[in-house]
């Protein structure tokens, strides 16, 4: 049977369809799943898409956090369940405490939107278990609020824990020690700013998204195995 | 009773802010000059119904710390004061 991948959608998720044909095109299935759903089903990942979720009113993920399906994605990361953040679904998952930190505008108050490289830090993460540390990923990004920021502390924690998952070759918004993702302490919950979904394809421009995607499903596979 | 209330949202000390950094920037080009220490934030305003002053600044307190504020960025400064009697 294929994996599950239940793909979060609130008010304005946009990216939504683009993480379910990129699990589709390696052999998953992605499920949506309504932000007032109070369950994720028989989930085996869960990716929190991309967009403007409620508008991104207050601050991007502030509501959103608040919506009965965060419930449901904050246990299934509590089991152990990977979790993927990406672009907006990385802000709510800082906004519902999964992840520490917070995104601020980005700095030069751009609107970033192109190709950007990455450098992978880690594979102990659900997203790069399957790519190689120094692995540098054609990976675009798509934010207006993407410049991580945290406490002198938390840094500390990301770095001593390797927990900094990629870093930005190239710092487009600002963000502190060049991150663009991290995971929890428990690597099964990780946010990013760039799209891996969108580059799954060279017909997109880039195919590195597939490492990430792939070690995704990887990690689905191996924390409920499916007869 | 009621309260009309101000919550003006800041961010931290020493947390980036692109807005005010910006603005700053613009402000010489525009020719006015002298201008430092730039901050950006935002003011929600609202009215509560509370038993007593008390009662609403700490309902109004932790409507900052749950929602209105995201506390690894931002601080915020809460005036309150007694609605004028309809009429």
């Amino acid at each position: 049977m294929a994996l599950d991948v239940a793909v979060i959608r609130f008010p304005g998720t946009n990216c939504e369809f683009d993480v379910v044909e990129a699990v589709g095109a390696l052999g998953a299935v992605g499920r949506i799943v309504f932000h007032d759903e109070s369950s994720l089903g028989a989930a085996d990942a869960v990716v929190v898409a991309g967009g403007f979720a409620h508008g991104d009113y207050l601050r991007p993920g502030a509501i959103a956090r608040f919506s009965p399906v965060m419930a449901a994605v904050a246990e299934f990361a509590a089991a152990g369940g990977p979790v993927v953040g990406i672009c907006n679904g990385f802000q709510v998952l800082t906004e519902a405490h999964l992840l520490p930190g917070a995104l601020q505008k980005n700095a030069g108050l751009k609107f970033r939107c192109g190709s950007s490289r990455l450098r992978v830090e880690t594979t102990d993460s659900v997203l790069t278990s399957a790519a190689s540390v120094g692995d540098v990923l054609d990976i675009p990004i798509n934010h207006f609020e993407g410049n991580y920021t945290c406490s002198p502390e938390t840094l500390a924690e990301l770095r001593d824990q390797d927990r900094i998952v990629v870093r930005y070759v190239d710092n487009p918004n600002g963000s502190v020690d060049d991150i663009a993702g991290i995971c929890n302490e428990g690597r099964n919950v990780v946010g990013l700013m760039p799209h891996p979904e969108r580059a799954c394809n060279e017909l997109l421009g880039s195919a590195d998204g597939v490492v990430m995607m792939s070690s995704l499903l990887a990690a689905a596979g191996a924390v409920t195995p499916r007869g | 009773m009621t309260f009309d209330v101000v919550v003006e949202v800041r961010l931290r000390p020493g947390i980036a802010d692109p807005q005010g950094a910006t603005i700053e920037r613009a402000l010489p080009a525009l020719g006015f000059e002298g201008v430092t220490g730039v901050g950006v934030g935002k003011s929600i305003r609202c009215t509560v119904d509370a038993a007593d002053e008390a009662a609403a600044r700490v309902l109004v307190a932790d409507m900052c710390d749950r929602f209105l504020t995201n506390p690894v960025i931002e601080d915020a400064e809460i005036t309150l004061h007694a609605a004028a009697a309809a009429g």
